[in-house]
């Protein structure tokens, strides 16, 4: 998968996109995310609900892989079953 | 990745937010993501395979950089303040092109030159009604992927042809991303911008408050009074300028010290080298305001180090010599970039050794058109020269190619500058090389005269300057002007003092 493409989720309105990704399958609310919507959505699962936050960029632990919220639903985002955190930077001071 | 993701995902959280002040006409998120699908539809009409500004800074300028990265062709602001000539080799350059702007001068130089360039040309008005009048077909328009070039800048080229600066979607990207925080402005606040729309800083302001949803206010033409007039009826917290422009600003507020500017917090400078007496004064009269030196090139999309707020204070209270000096660095680089400085070798050098700055990361394109800058590992010689010392602080010396090479000794003009500039009759100094038989160069000043000081004599000046230098140092030529040439950014016009001296 190429940095740039959009991924929606199957089980509710998240849409990320890839900034940096390795090998594994990116999920939201315990399905794995596609480019296309399927005709029929996916349940929810209850243990993948935490919720998605627009801008917010969620990361692995090795750092493999790098998503952006750029749309925010119910489902929260994993990797082969594995939560993603979000990555918090200490913020800068406005330069421009 | 495309940089309209930018526009996008502001108007989808806020799109009734205000994102656009400008000749007081308002327009939100929603109505400039709008506009820029209709943009796409003009653009794909005309077949350019540019969009070109001729033009001061406007919702056009918006609506043009985001249209044209919806339909995955470079956008490409000129400077309007080129004479025909030039701008005509320009416009030859990016044929064909969507033209927004000077419609007449477009008109006028084509009428002058033996190819049909093919532009479309649209006048600002024109471009910004069509483009809020163009509904796009339907909703499953196939926009660019955003993998190729989104801005092609020219850079000044005086002594060749402009060179064409490239940055691709995934620089001005990975700057904004890993830089500013989605949405991370609440409603009050606002940025002016003054920067005009063909330097880099005029289009990274734009894309940086779009993604924090702050509402932009423009002033396409600055004058210090209208700054401050749109600082007060704006209610502005955010503000760009280059350092003559804080000089400006400094002095008109002086006159009008009744204006209300207790919404600034935050002011950041850059473009040239910030004369220590005009930060100091500006920390006295905004003491409201967070200042933030920026450091940065066209070819690194924009801030590539910053000194902060606390920083600017620190160094202005402290009694520590080495914090007082920070004032005059450029601060540290981002947590997304790596530098290093080098000798000419390409050895990497360590602590308070000068050499070359190199850079790198995901924002640093180092590209021209047709050729990349970059050297192994991705690392891009700035043509800047400088150092960091040993706290990890980046100081600038000048341009590399202004360093003074005297008999084999390599000086920077900036420190000889900064201790002429000591002198209390000096109000302005410009040190640069002089050929020289005996030395191959030799040091040259030229130095304004403080309003009614009186001129000293050579003797003293280079006894100044041996005393705090070396003798090496010591200027061979002196001479006064009324004043030193710069550019509308601030940058000091060392060729022409060059070409003065050496005549």
């Amino acid at each position: 998968m190429k940095p740039g493409t959009r991924l929606k989720s199957a089980a509710c309105d998240t849409e990320v996109m890839v900034i940096r990704c390795g090998d594994g399958t990116i999920e939201c609310g315990g399905a794995p995310m596609g480019e296309a919507k399927p005709a029929e959505p996916a349940e929810l699962s209850s243990d993948h609900a935490n919720g998605t936050l627009m801008g917010k960029r969620y990361v692995d632990a090795d750092g493999k892989f790098e998503l952006l919220c750029v749309k925010p639903g119910k489902g929260s985002l994993s990797v082969d079953g594995v939560a993603l955190v979000t990555k918090d930077a200490k913020p800068l001071p406005a330069s421009d | 990745m495309n940089i309209s993701l930018l526009l996008e995902m502001a108007a989808e959280a806020a799109p009734d937010r205000i994102a656009l002040v400008c000749d007081g006409k308002r327009w939100t998120y929603g109505d400039l993501l709008a506009a820029a699908r209709g943009a796409f539809e003009l653009i794909q009409e005309s077949g350019a395979e540019y969009v070109a500004l001729l033009d001061e800074s406007s919702e056009a300028s918006v609506i043009a950089l985001f249209g044209a990265a919806l339909a995955g062709v470079p956008y490409c602001p000129l400077n309007y303040r080129l004479a025909d000539a030039d701008l005509a080799a320009l416009l030859d350059r990016i044929s064909p092109a969507l033209v927004v702007g000077d419609e007449e001068r477009v008109t006028r130089l084509q009428a002058g030159f033996e190819r049909d360039w093919g532009h479309t040309i649209y006048s600002r008005e024109e471009f910004s009604l069509k483009a809020q009048e163009t509904v796009p077909a339907d909703d499953s328009r196939e926009y660019d992927m955003g993998e190729g070039v989104a801005v092609q800048l020219f850079t000044s080229g005086t002594t060749a042809a402009p060179k064409a600066a490239i940055l691709r979607h995934s620089n001005l990207l990975g700057y904004i991303l890993g830089t500013v925080e989605f949405g991370a402005a609440d409603e009050s606040e606002a940025a002016l911008v003054v920067v005009p729309p063909y330097h880099i800083a005029g289009i990274s302001a734009l894309m940086s408050s779009i993604y924090a949803n702050r509402t932009i206010v423009m002033l396409p033409a600055f004058s210090p009074e209208g700054w401050l007039a749109l600082v007060e009826s704006e209610k502005v917290t955010n503000a760009f300028v280059v350092p003559t422009m804080l000089g400006r600003i400094i002095e008109a507020f002086e006159k009008a010290p009744e204006t209300n500017v207790s919404s600034l917090r935050a002011i950041a400078y850059g473009g040239g080298k910030m004369p220590i007496e005009v930060i100091t004064k500006a920390l006295e009269r905004f003491p409201g305001a967070g200042f933030t030196n920026a450091y940065g090139l066209t070819e690194t999309s924009s801030t590539i180090a910053l000194l902060g707020p606390d920083e600017h204070r620190a160094a202005l209270t402290s009694d520590d010599p080495k914090v007082r000096a920070r004032l005059s660095s450029l601060g540290q680089p981002l947590p997304t970039v790596e530098i290093e400085i080098r000798d000419e070798d390409g050895r990497v050098l360590g602590p308070n050794e000068p050499g070359e700055i190199y850079v790198r990361g995901d924002q640093v394109s180092g590209e021209y058109k047709g050729k990349s800058a970059l050297v192994e590992g991705g690392w891009f010689p700035t043509r800047d020269a400088g150092f960091i010392d040993e706290d990890g602080y980046l100081f600038l010396s000048g341009r590399a190619d202004d360093v003074i090479v005297r008999g084999g000794e390599n000086m920077s003009p900036g420190e000889i500058e900064d201790v002429l500039l000591t002198h209390p009759a000096i109000a302005d100094a410009c040190a640069c090389a002089v050929p020289s038989v005996e030395w191959g160069e030799a040091v040259g000043v030229a130095m304004v005269l403080r309003e009614g000081a009186e001129q000293p004599n050579d003797a003293e000046l280079k006894e100044l300057v041996r005393a705090r230098l070396r003798s090496s140092r010591v200027p061979e030529k002196i001479i006064f002007v009324s004043e030193l040439p710069y550019n509308e950014m601030g940058k000091l016009l060392r060729r022409e003092i060059r070409a003065i001296l050496a005549n």
